[in-house]
């Protein structure tokens, strides 16, 4: 428990209504939207208002050693905002100004309790759009999102989070702030400091303000829903797409799995036995181009034998829609637990993965299902399993590894779009190597030398000694 | 026998706690319920939202935090049982089950605070009920002073006290009838060939403090040769007492609706009211689930319940009224009627074929009006923040009509309209905008 004159001082700081201490708010605080990661219990929570106070707060953390969590929503799925040493949970929701939207120049500029879809509300009425499209839009904050690089169904034509970041503020582990970037196009000034705090995981800084592109917003759109009976017609399509120079703007796929689960959840017509289906929208600011776009997708969808459904109406997108839009769900409805995986491979290698993903679910007997984005490699393995299960709950553990080794091995990642955070900081070094920890650990240690920021996630702590060094050297 | 504190089998939610745990756990701490929980929205916290709130629940559930725990309890009467969280929940929690169950609970484990048992004990008696609405009526001149038209405000000394409460003096509250609607009218209100015969239940709100809407939904089905029971056995539906976790009083209120409504004869059950009308298609289902006798007359009563609305638009295909009613309208969704009881095109649909009426929708027409029933009394800080929201969502559309389906809505839009919104606007029942039409039609002829 932290002492009682360090609350009392934070409440100076803050305010006493922003000071959260009881029972029951230690316990909301405790948790994110992962499972199977253990729970924490902060010591308490602050609500800042203001830079100066988060500074103070900072200022104070340090002095007396205790650890800050930066919060957003709380909606990330690598267990990144667990206080998993008690200490100050740092929630900034309520920093939840949109500063500027700047149609002029395309930008926006936001405190970083601004939920996502707030700032797309904000640019609607200038025909401009935030394009990065996290499936938590609607609640995640631009902070989180920020400092998650979260991706989303957008990922292949827009690109993700780190694309439209053009400056920060950011509150440093001494108590500074300190600006970089801003609204120009180009800005070679210094490092890319923007780059190194997108989805730096609350590790190195607390991001405090965000100035970010807009882009216009498509005016039309076409979707379509094809079905196959096998996994290597779906990836040939996905290939044959982009080959065709084509890149929509989704291009979803689900396995058999996914679309019985789907089906029997939602109703939404699929055929049970399709092996694999495909979820194709494309968009633009010009008519004939998308209606060109879309021939040009309808003909690689029927050379490899897929059947197609085409909407013609927003009710009829609605309707394909809904079939991506129920996967999490139904899956989830499945079992109490839903481990919800990443892990991401060159666009290439997308049959040979789903294949792969599909035999290590028969191999350790798990309720497995896969979806995700096709068009950039980003799948969602997804396990349903038994909490109260600890045989499962192994074997759970064990297709997990397989998973991240299986998508090493051909060449991807183990995160694309929801970070290390704690439930893959061990498979780190397997990705980048001890070379790749080094580097990190110099960064860290440069930044938050007394590793206070958001420890035990994304980088491995340091043994108790070496950080004592640390903190001796750089003093 | 079994003693009295082991957990019985076969027992309801709102009977024995640990049959949420199932419900519970499908609970994938995702946070959808952000983007819609109201009280979250107003004060950013975990607690305030679904995914906290079950949060807890599992902590208490696991034995970690003690139900009868102050800030456990005081947790769980922050949350307005709006039911927002629910439709936008991808694992379809049953989250109003839980909240509820929690609520019985600690009632079943330390008995309702004297405050509310004085209140609810009121309820059970209903001519008691009726004489202290009564003295209501005529001691609110004391206390309030008349502002306009059926309404009243706080007078100087008790807005001071009341201040902190919400009773300033700024506060509108609609007047006490001096007659509720069930004294005015008779037990059935027959008419010549009647399509069908209904049972109205009136619910309170409609017979204390708006009896002029009530007889205005008369008034319109009398217009579509609808035969009218209004059993005056009926009471309180109970919602308002279910949601304290007094489980007992609202199945004794149950039980007398349900044998008053028996003996209506009628082949329908109306209600203008989404807490009412869910309680009969609903909440008496469930707590009756293990009753020989009232188990099946609430699925029958469940069964043939509609909200006016869905009444007029999808069983009687009422008359399309003729009569000009030159205003600019927009709608809100009572939480209840549109979540619970499903009904949100049915309002539309009249007011839009109406003429003369524009209709215009507001933004987030569904976001909760931050009443609640008891929420504006215990929570009134709270509640005016919800409450400013959607008065202001209503006056972007530059209507001059606000209307609801749900009286208790209409208490705390009136209020806050005069506050925090748009001057002159009015607040109505939908329905009174259809009764009027059926008026000007007739006053034309």
């Amino acid at each position: 428990m932290l002492d009682k004159a360090i609350i009392q001082q934070l409440a100076i700081i803050v305010g006493h209504d922003q000071v959260l201490t009881s029972k029951v708010n230690l316990t909301t605080y405790g948790y994110d939207a992962t499972a199977d990661v253990p729970k924490g219990t902060p010591d308490v929570i602050v609500l800042p208002t203001s830079v100066e106070q988060v500074q103070s707060v900072v200022n104070l953390a340090r002095k007396h050693g205790i650890a800050i969590y930066p919060r957003g929503a709380g909606t990330n799925l690598s267990g990144g905002t667990i206080p998993v040493e008690r200490g100050i949970v740092l929630s900034l929701q309520k920093m939840d100004k949109i500063l500027e939207v700047d149609a002029e120049n395309l930008t926006a500029t936001v405190q970083p309790g601004v939920v996502i879809q707030e700032l797309n509300n904000a640019a609607a009425p200038h025909g401009l759009m935030y394009p990065p499209d996290p499936g938590t839009v609607t609640t995640a904050t631009m902070g989180g999102s920020v400092a998650e690089n979260s991706g989303g169904l957008r990922g292949l034509k827009y690109g993700v989070t780190k694309h439209y970041v053009m400056g920060m503020e950011v509150v440093l582990a001494n108590g500074e702030r300190v600006r970089f970037g801003g609204k120009t196009v180009k800005n070679v000034t210094a490092y890319d400091f923007s780059n190194l705090f997108v989805g730096s995981e609350g590790t190195l800084g607390i991001i405090v303000e965000i100035t970010c592109k807009l882009l216009p917003s498509p005016k039309y759109r076409r979707a379509m829903l094809a079905t196959y009976s096998t996994v290597e017609d779906a990836g040939n399509t996905v290939a044959g797409i982009i080959k065709a120079q084509v890149i929509p703007a989704t291009l979803e796929i689900m396995d058999n799995m996914t679309i019985r689960t789907v089906e029997a959840f939602a109703h939404v017509g699929l055929p049970l036995d399709a092996e694999a289906l495909l979820l194709i929208e494309v968009d633009g600011m010009a008519e004939e181009v998308v209606e060109r776009e879309a021939e040009a997708v309808v003909k690689v969808v029927n050379a490899n034998k897929g059947k197609l459904r085409v909407a013609t109406s927003d009710a009829e997108r609605d309707g394909l829609w809904a079939a991506r839009r129920a996967a999490l769900p139904a899956l989830a409805s499945l079992n109490n637990t839903v481990v919800l995986e990443d892990a991401t491979v060159p666009r290439s290698k997308i049959t040979d993965m789903l294949l792969a993903l599909s035999a290590i679910g028969r191999k350790y007997s798990l309720v497995l299902g896969t979806f995700g984005h096709a068009g950039d490699g980003n799948l969602h393995p997804t396990i349903l399993a038994d909490k109260n299960n600890l045989d499962e709950m192994a074997r759970v553990h064990m297709a997990v590894d397989e998973i991240f080794a299986t998508a090493l091995r051909f060449g991807g990642t183990l995160s694309g779009e929801h970070g290390i955070g704690v439930a893959k900081m061990k498979y780190l070094g397997n990705e980048i190597g001890e070379t790749g920890l080094g580097l990190m650990r110099s960064i860290k240690n440069a930044l938050d030398p007394t590793h206070m920021l958001n420890p035990g996630k994304l980088i491995p702590a340091p043994e108790a000694h070496v950080l004592a060094e640390v903190a001796h050297a750089t003093r | 026998m079994q003693p009295a504190d082991q957990p019985v089998s076969g027992l309801g939610a709102y009977d024995e706690l640990k049959a949420v745990r199932a419900e519970l756990d499908k609970c994938m701490r995702c946070g959808s319920c952000m983007a819609v929980c109201p009280i979250y929205k107003t004060d950013k916290i975990e607690a305030g939202v679904a995914r906290g709130k079950l949060g807890v629940a599992e902590a208490v559930m696991d034995g970690t935090l003690a139900l009868d725990d102050q800030e456990v309890m005081s947790m769980l009467f922050n949350c307005l049982v709006c039911k927002s969280c629910m439709q936008s929940c991808p694992t379809k929690v049953d989250f109003a089950r839980i909240m509820l169950a929690l609520r019985a609970a600690i009632v079943r484990k330390n008995g309702l605070p004297w405050l509310k048992k004085a209140i609810f004990s009121t309820l059970k008696h209903q001519d008691l009920f009726d004489s202290g609405m009564k003295v209501g009526a005529l001691l609110s001149g004391v206390a309030f002073r008349s502002a306009g038209q059926k309404a009243i405000a706080p007078r100087s000394p008790f807005a001071f006290v009341g201040k902190h409460a919400g009773f300033d003096e700024d506060r509108l509250l609609p007047a006490l009838a001096a007659t509720p609607l069930r004294a005015r009218v008779p037990e059935l209100i027959q008419v010549e060939q009647p399509k069908t015969r209904v049972a109205f239940f009136t619910g309170c709100s409609m017979n204390y403090f708006y009896p002029e809407t009530g007889e205005d939904l008369l008034s319109v089905l009398k217009e579509n040769n609808v035969e009218v029971a209004i059993p005056k056995g009926q009471g309180c539906c109970g919602i308002p007492v279910f949601v304290h976790g007094d489980v007992e009083t609202i199945r004794e209120l149950g039980r007398r609706n349900l044998d008053a409504m028996d003996r209506s004869g009628a082949e329908y059950l109306i209600t203008g009211c989404g807490s009412c009308g869910g309680a009969w298609q609903h909440e008496y289902n469930e707590i009756f689930s293990s009753d020989p006798v009232y188990g099946p007359k609430a699925a029958y009563w469940g069964a043939r319940t509609y909200d006016i609305s869905s009444f007029l638009v999808d069983v009687v295909k009422y008359r399309r009224p003729q009569g000009k009613v030159d205003s600019v309208v927009t709608y809100h969704d009572s939480c209840h009627l549109k979540k619970t009881m499903k009904v949100s095109r049915e309002p539309r649909e009249i007011l839009k074929g109406i003429p003369g009426v524009t209709f215009k929708e507001m933004s987030q027409p569904d976001a909760c009006c931050g009443s609640g029933g008891s929420y504006v009394l215990t929570h009134w800080g709270t509640s005016t923040e919800i409450a400013t929201r959607k008065v202001e969502d209503a006056a972007r559309t530059e209507a001059d009509t606000l209307t609801t389906g749900c009286p208790a809505c209409m208490m705390q839009l009136f209020d806050n309209v005069h506050r925090f919104g748009r001057q002159g606007q009015e607040v109505k029942h939908y329905i009174s905008v259809l009764a009027e039409s059926y008026r000007n039609e007739k006053a034309a002829q």
